[in-house]
């Protein structure tokens, strides 16, 4: 810091008493800096708002008022039939169990694949050391690919069902694990892995026997997160497209009028769900990360 | 360590590698057995009966060709050259490509390696070397074929519909029409539209029309209309396009920096170390699960029914499921935050916003930066899937393009960009995270 206020050539040296106004100049120059990037971030907001406002259909302060119009006229007509709400809970059930098997399989298919291509693609671990730059740009190009492409081009191929869109979110998944597992496998100490290079070990037996049982808790971590991702990109995917639950509420959507308690008995479902699973996570992740 | 010390120890050791062994095999059990039952629950075995293989050679041969047609109207007898036989792609009449030969009653269509069919008054010849002639008449009873036999697999015949598909082209006969598909690589008109003066130029003529040559509309230069008839391209519609994926990443970016402005000062009242209600703590807290608990799904159904389809929609919906993730993490952040930075600007003297200031600030602007970028770029992608059901941006574009059933080149078109997309914001956030917290 007291270099740069004071310049580099001897001649040009503020003296010693200017050490203030050279502290204080710098501040005014990084707060102008501060300011500048303040204001260029509000006038990005600023027009960035009123041009989605634009091209909206309906704009922003003339929706304002309507937001709690739905949600009112759902949940009036779902309060006078709240008799059947427990009823219709049950009846989507099934519909429910499919989403979650969905995001379950595919977040234990994605961790494995995960687990193979972030250790090919870790520096000081992988197989195969030249190869491991095309790993990490196949990784990159998974993630980069939004569930909702594959799983629309592949129900045109594959029909509807659960099927599509295991296989995209398990894609994705692989891309987005791949990364953090990498992530975590480069900072595992390497002397176990010595350790079992000096006994003959096979690459194979390393990983497992060196460097899984490093990782493992923060590698289990992440994958709980991403499961409890996976279970709404599972419902939204459901609504656009495939089946599960997500395919339920858009019927009941589209229904209309007299399907209301249907929707929230869909809603009530799926927000329990989200909120269990998420809370289980949480506490399983904190054990694991910062132990018992 | 003395014998006597390890025996017990050794018995307890073993006990536990046992119990560990049984665990270990255990987990792989139990894994496998679920996907057992998912395999069956999903119905994977019926999967091969029900998926649609020639959707899927559709799509990959629309990936990367395009096809041609060269349709005659069997009643009026008008000759017809349609690209992927679509209004937009239709020659003028009376032009055809240079394959496309016609003096008005007898058609040559010629698909290339002695491949040629011939349309006359009488009916159509469809010539296959190494195969022989294959012709067909309309009769009394229905349509007539000669063909060498015993006929090939690639001819299907019916009483009003003959088709043959060879690796040249599809050649189709029905009492109303026959038809002929010709396939080329590449995507069709991806630059100019048949109705543009540069359409089927090569890249060499172009440089030279737009750098030198004459002009081709006298009241343009060459490169503005170029560039115009490019971005206004009937078939890509390009500056559409354009405009998709900006409308995009603007939901992305409003949706992503107002949801953290709003949740700043939230997860600031929601820290143990900041606020001491703990009622109103509470409170908050509760607020982010139930935000998180809704899901963006919920959240985008019910603002789109306030605001309509559009990009401030898609924004508002990641704003809103974004205060939820970013008022957890945020406040975890500042919760963890080291006290000692606090205490030692508090010795100075310093006043409650002071301390806010320049105690607390400086340690979770970083972490809070980096975590409002990371969420930029998975917002980006999360903006294609709001955008599919909100009805705006490329996700818009994508999910019409899927539901038409044959643009498949506009989907590939789409994908290639949306992945671009993503990976571009994943780099800007990137650069962006090192330079403001790295670089200070």
């Amino acid at each position: 810091m007291v270099d740069i206020a004071f310049g580099p050539e001897p001649g040009q040296r503020p003296d010693a008493g200017a050490r203030h106004a050279a502290y204080l100049e710098l501040t005014r120059r990084k707060r102008l800096y501060g300011g500048l990037i303040l204001i260029l971030f509000v006038a990005l907001m600023a027009s960035g708002f009123v041009l989605a406002d634009d091209r909206n259909a309906g704009g922003f302060w003339n929706g304002l008022p309507m937001l709690t119009a739905f949600p009112a006229e759902v949940l009036s007509e779902a309060w006078a039939e709240r008799s059947r709400i427990p009823g219709l809970m049950a009846g989507h059930l099934p519909a429910l169990i499919e989403t979650l098997n969905i995001a379950l399989v595919s977040t234990l298919l994605a961790t494995l694949m995960a687990t193979v291509l972030a250790l090919l693609s870790t520096r000081g671990l992988a197989r195969w050391p030249r190869l491991t730059m095309p790993f990490r740009r196949l990784m990159d190009a998974m993630r980069a690919v939004p569930e909702i492409v594959i799983a629309l081009v592949l129900i045109f191929i594959l029909g509807g069902g659960p099927v599509p869109a295991v296989i995209a979110i398990t894609l994705h998944t692989t891309g987005a694990l791949g990364k953090l597992f990498s992530e975590v496998a480069e900072n595992a100490d390497l002397k176990p892995v010595e350790g079992l290079t000096s006994t003959g070990a096979s690459w194979g037996q390393k990983m497992w026997l060196g460097v899984i049982p490093q990782v493992a808790p923060n590698w289990l971590s992440y994958a709980l997160l991403r499961l409890e991702i996976n279970v709404r990109a599972s419902a939204i995917l459901g609504f656009v497209g495939s089946g599960g639950i997500g395919h339920d509420l858009k019927l009941a959507m589209q229904w209309g009028m007299g399907s209301y308690a249907k929707v929230v008995a869909i809603f009530l479902l799926l927000f329990v769900t989200i909120v269990a699973i998420d809370q289980l996570s949480d506490r399983a992740r904190h054990r694991l990360v910062k132990g018992k | 360590m003395t014998i006597a010390l390890a025996t017990p120890a050794t018995g307890d050791l073993l006990d536990r590698f046992r119990r560990r062994r049984l665990a270990a095999l255990a987990v792989p059990a139990a894994i496998l057995a679920y996907l057992a039952y998912a395999f069956v629950a999903f119905d994977v075995a019926g999967l091969a009966g029900r998926a649609r293989l020639d959707n899927a050679a559709i799509f990959l041969s629309d990936f990367v060709s395009h096809k041609v047609h060269v349709t005659r109207d069997n009643r009026t007898g008008t000759l017809t050259t349609a690209i992927e036989g679509e209004a937009r792609g239709t020659y003028p009449a009376g032009s055809h490509p240079d394959w496309v030969t016609t003096d008005g009653t007898v058609t040559t269509v010629d698909l290339g390696d002695g491949h040629v069919v011939t349309y006359d008054d009488t009916g159509a010849r469809y010539v296959v070397p190494g195969y022989g002639t294959i012709d067909i008449r309309p009769g009394e009873g229905g349509l007539q074929l000669t063909a060498p036999l015993p006929l090939p697999d690639w001819i299907s015949t019916s009483a009003n519909r003959i088709g043959v598909t060879t690796g040249h082209g599809r050649f189709t006969y029905t009492r109303s029409k026959v038809e002929t598909f010709r396939y080329f690589p590449g995507w069709e008109m991806f630059f100019f539209t048949l109705d543009s003066p540069f359409y089927g130029k090569g890249a060499g003529e172009l440089a030279a029309l737009a750098l030198w040559g004459d002009r081709v509309d006298p009241a343009q230069a060459n490169l503005p209309h170029m560039l115009r008839d490019f971005w206004t391209n009937r078939m890509w519609r390009h500056g559409d396009v354009a405009w998709a994926i900006f409308e995009t990443v603007l939901m992305a970016f409003l949706g992503t920096m107002g949801g953290g402005l709003i949740a700043l000062p939230m997860a600031f009242l929601a820290a143990r170390n900041i606020n001491p209600l703990g009622p109103l703590r509470f409170a908050l807290r509760r607020v982010f699960d139930f935000v998180r608990g809704v899901d963006a799904l919920i959240w985008t159904i019910v603002l789109a029914r306030a605001f309509g389809p559009g990009p401030m929609t898609g924004a508002l919906a990641i704003l809103i499921t974004d205060i939820g993730s970013f008022g957890k993490t945020f406040s975890e952040a500042v919760e963890n935050l080291d006290e000692k930075q606090v205490e030692g600007v508090r010795s100075t003297g310093a006043n409650g916003v002071q301390r806010l200031r320049f105690g607390v600030l400086p340690q979770v602007v970083p972490v809070l930066l980096s975590q409002l970028l990371y969420a930029l770029e998975s917002n980006t992608r999360g903006a294609t899937v709001v955008g599919a059901i909100v009805g705006g941006g490329i996700g818009l574009m994508l999910t019409q393009a899927i539901q038409t059933q044959k643009d498949w080149e506009e989907v590939a078109y789409y994908m290639v960009l949306i992945v671009l997309m993503v990976m571009a914001m994943d780099s800007l956030s990137g650069w962006l995270r090192r330079k403001l917290i790295k670089g200070g």
